[in-house]
């Protein structure tokens, strides 16, 4: 589904992606780990289209298209998806109004009628339900005055919502207590489908208790260093990334 | 002109003599008023760039005039579709229809107003002599020389009275028609509200064509103890008329003045909007947007001067400019001697969607008293990258996006407003104005 090779990106004239290689397949769960500055959002948002970085070198082909020639948003009509570490406040837009502006532009992409407002309302409610959140969240500016954990739910809500084949998360479980853990954990999961990848892009092992992954990638100075399955994940866990780090040096040695 | 030159000037053009045939000429101190306000216009004329609160405001294209004199023809009523087209519907508020400045009952539609309130035409209370205060009239109310050019040309407007206690629950719509080619108009509307009364009052200038019209208003409003007025303005002038008004408020102890302030239309729009916090506890909040493109320009001057002890209030302007468009915010909160406690807080924010769109904003706190709390803030910026991309990454094209903000950046204004219609019309006509804002309305 996503194949991408030699991909060096920078930002501001400072090189941060030195070389990225990943292919990932349809209904496969990927985590990307690694240390904080190696280049894990950097590599999250180049694929989602973020226009402050500027791609130097390689090449990222989805299904089957050169990714780079596309928008943003015709990425995401394409079904590429990102959950972003940081949500954006937008005064002013409800999330109802939000939603369905962006739920309506992919369907039409896909050649679906558009949704009514009494459709998308049961559509929006079931979802909602899943992420345990107060319909009383539709009338709200889109993430506006919104806690941690909120804002990560809205994310995964809207994640439900679209249904994208393929789903980039970026640290969804970071500032989440135990029981938004699972709440988000649990939405994720009834997402995974044989059409659709997720790529879980996190700092910690504690989301992986939840989501089981197929592979484990190491993210560290801009290069995939190591891969591996889940076991790599607890491994990390206890050994923290400097050994992987080692390794790789000596192997480049 | 020298000031000389300028007095010469009016009385060449035979101003000097217009008042004596306005509405209540036959009444002795009106006659005075006017003239004496005249007089007071005529010995400054119309600002200019040189004096500071017009600084980038330019008016000379409006003294090249070749007349002043109020529009007295009574013109052809705009059609019933016109009207219904524009207005909120009739059933929701007592209606009154100005058109170039007079009143015209058979557009109007006043419905039962109940106890305690009286609506009527300043026209008729002037020429039977009515009471009013003739003190309204004084020197001490104007704030601009705009406003005393107002006090000697006014041909007509609104006078609403509500007896102590009186909660009028419907809104008073007074619906301003600018019709014709190069029509002067004198709008004056006086507001007095009786201890503890409640009342909302909109006005809303609508022009018609792509008339060189000139509109100086001035609204007046008296709150005793106790009393909330919510001010609705909404300036929608054709494109090429001048808009000038003052809208000044006077608050006695406890009292609440809402003023919301839309300039959506004409090519210079410049509302003085000010309120004296007389007594103690009063509350005060001024709300604005203007909505700018091509080469039209609003400036905002407002004032809120505390005077008593523990008064609030909370100003927020926002603009968003466009073209070679310019805004202009001069916002001042003035904190007095004794005015101990008082709770202010100021903000105007631009967005610049082009290059050549140009804001000038200014606000000022004056602070003369202890123990306050008084903040501000104004910003001119662009559309934020990261939400673009953030809308982008779901899939919502650039444009849309864009609109999507600017919708949202205003509709903090617009929420404001307490009347539901207003609310959707306002939002209807920023819509109207965006690219993508068709799309738009249908997620409402």
């Amino acid at each position: 589904m996503l194949s991408i090779r030699n991909l060096h990106a920078s930002r501001d004239g400072k090189e941060i992606l030195r070389g990225i290689d990943l292919d990932i397949q349809a209904g496969e769960v990927h985590a990307i780990m690694g240390p904080n500055g190696s280049g894990k959002s950097t590599l999250a948002q180049v694929i989602a289209g973020q226009p402050g970085y500027q791609i130097t070198e390689g090449e990222v082909a989805y299904l089957g298209q050169d990714l780079m020639e596309l928008s943003p948003e015709e990425r995401a009509r394409e079904g590429i998806f990102l959950g972003f570490q940081y949500p954006v406040e937008i005064p002013g837009v409800s999330i109802a109004m939000f939603l369905k502006t962006s739920l309506n532009a992919i369907r039409r992409q896909q050649g679906l009628p558009e949704v009514d407002a009494m459709e998308f309302l049961s559509l929006v409610r079931e979802k909602m339900k899943l992420m345990q959140m107060n319909e009383a969240f539709l009338t709200r500016a889109v993430n506006e005055g919104f806690s941690g954990g909120e804002k990560k739910r809205n994310e995964v809500l809207q994640l439900a919502m679209l249904e994208p084949r393929l789903a980039i998360l970026d640290e969804t479980d970071s500032g989440l207590d135990i029981d938004a853990l699972e709440v988000v954990a649990n939405g994720i999961n009834g997402l995974r489908s044989a059409g659709r990848a997720i790529v879980l892009v996190t700092h910690y092992q504690r989301l992986l208790n939840y989501i089981k992954p197929d592979v484990v990638h190491v993210l560290a100075q801009g290069r995939i260093l190591k891969s591996g399955g889940p076991e790599l994940a607890l491994e990390l866990e206890q050994r923290g990334y400097g050994w992987v780090e080692q390794e790789s040096k000596a192997v480049a040695a | 002109m020298e000031t000389m030159n300028v007095q010469e000037h009016w009385q060449n053009m035979a101003l000097d003599q217009v008042p004596l045939a306005l509405a209540g000429h036959e009444v002795p101190w009106v006659r005075e008023a006017r003239l004496a306000a005249f007089e007071r216009f005529a010995a400054r004329g119309f600002p200019t760039r040189r004096d500071e609160a017009w600084k980038y405001t330019d008016l000379s294209i409006l003294a090249k005039r070749a007349s002043f004199a109020p529009d007295n023809i009574p013109p052809d009523a705009p059609s019933e579709a016109a009207l219904n087209a524009w207005m909120l519907s009739r059933q929701n508020v007592h209606l009154m229809v100005f058109v170039n400045g007079h009143y015209s009952p058979e557009l109007s539609y006043p419905r039962n107003l109940g106890p305690g309130v009286q609506l009527e035409s300043l026209a008729g209370m002037l020429d039977e002599n009515a009471q009013l205060p003739p003190e309204l009239f004084d020197a001490v109310h104007e704030h601009t020389v705009l406003d005393a050019l107002n006090t000697a040309f006014t041909t007509d407007g609104a006078v609403l009275r509500l007896a102590p206690g009186t909660r009028l629950k419907t809104p008073v719509y007074l619906l301003y028609i600018a019709s014709g080619y190069g029509v002067s108009i004198y709008p004056r509307n006086i507001i007095l509200a009786g201890e503890g009364a409640e009342a909302t009052v909109i006005e809303h200038y609508m022009g018609t064509l792509d008339a060189h019209n000139f509109t100086d208003a001035v609204t007046q409003l008296e709150l005793a103890s106790g009393v909330t007025i919510d001010h609705c303005k909404l300036v929608q002038e054709g494109s090429a008329a001048f808009h000038i008004a003052g809208v000044h408020a006077r608050q006695k102890a406890g009292s609440r003045f809402v003023s919301h302030s839309f300039a959506l239309g004409g090519k210079l729009v410049r509302n003085d909007i000010t309120s004296s916090l007389d007594g103690p506890d009063c509350d005060c909040r001024m709300n604005g947007l203007y909505l700018l493109n091509g080469r039209q320009q609003a400036d905002h001057h407002t004032c809120i001067d505390h005077q008593a002890p523990r008064g609030t209030s909370r100003e927020c302007y926002r603009g968003v400019l466009d073209g070679a468009s310019r805004g202009v915010f001069d916002g001042k909160v003035i904190v007095r001697p004794g005015a101990e406690k008082t709770d202010a807080h100021q903000s105007n924010r631009n967005l610049l969607l082009s290059r050549q769109a140009e804001v000038d904003t200014k606000p000022q706190l004056e602070i003369y008293a202890d123990e306050v709390k008084c903040t501000h803030g104004a910003t001119v910026g662009q559309l934020d990258e990261d939400s673009l991309f953030y809308m982008q990454s779901r899939g919502i094209d650039a444009e849309t996006a864009r609109s999507l903000l600017v919708y949202g950046f205003l509709n903090d204004v617009i929420e404001r407003v307490p009347v539901s219609e207003l609310r959707s019309r306002i939002v209807d006509m920023v819509l109207d104005r965006l690219p993508q804002g068709e799309s738009i309305k249908e997620l409402l």
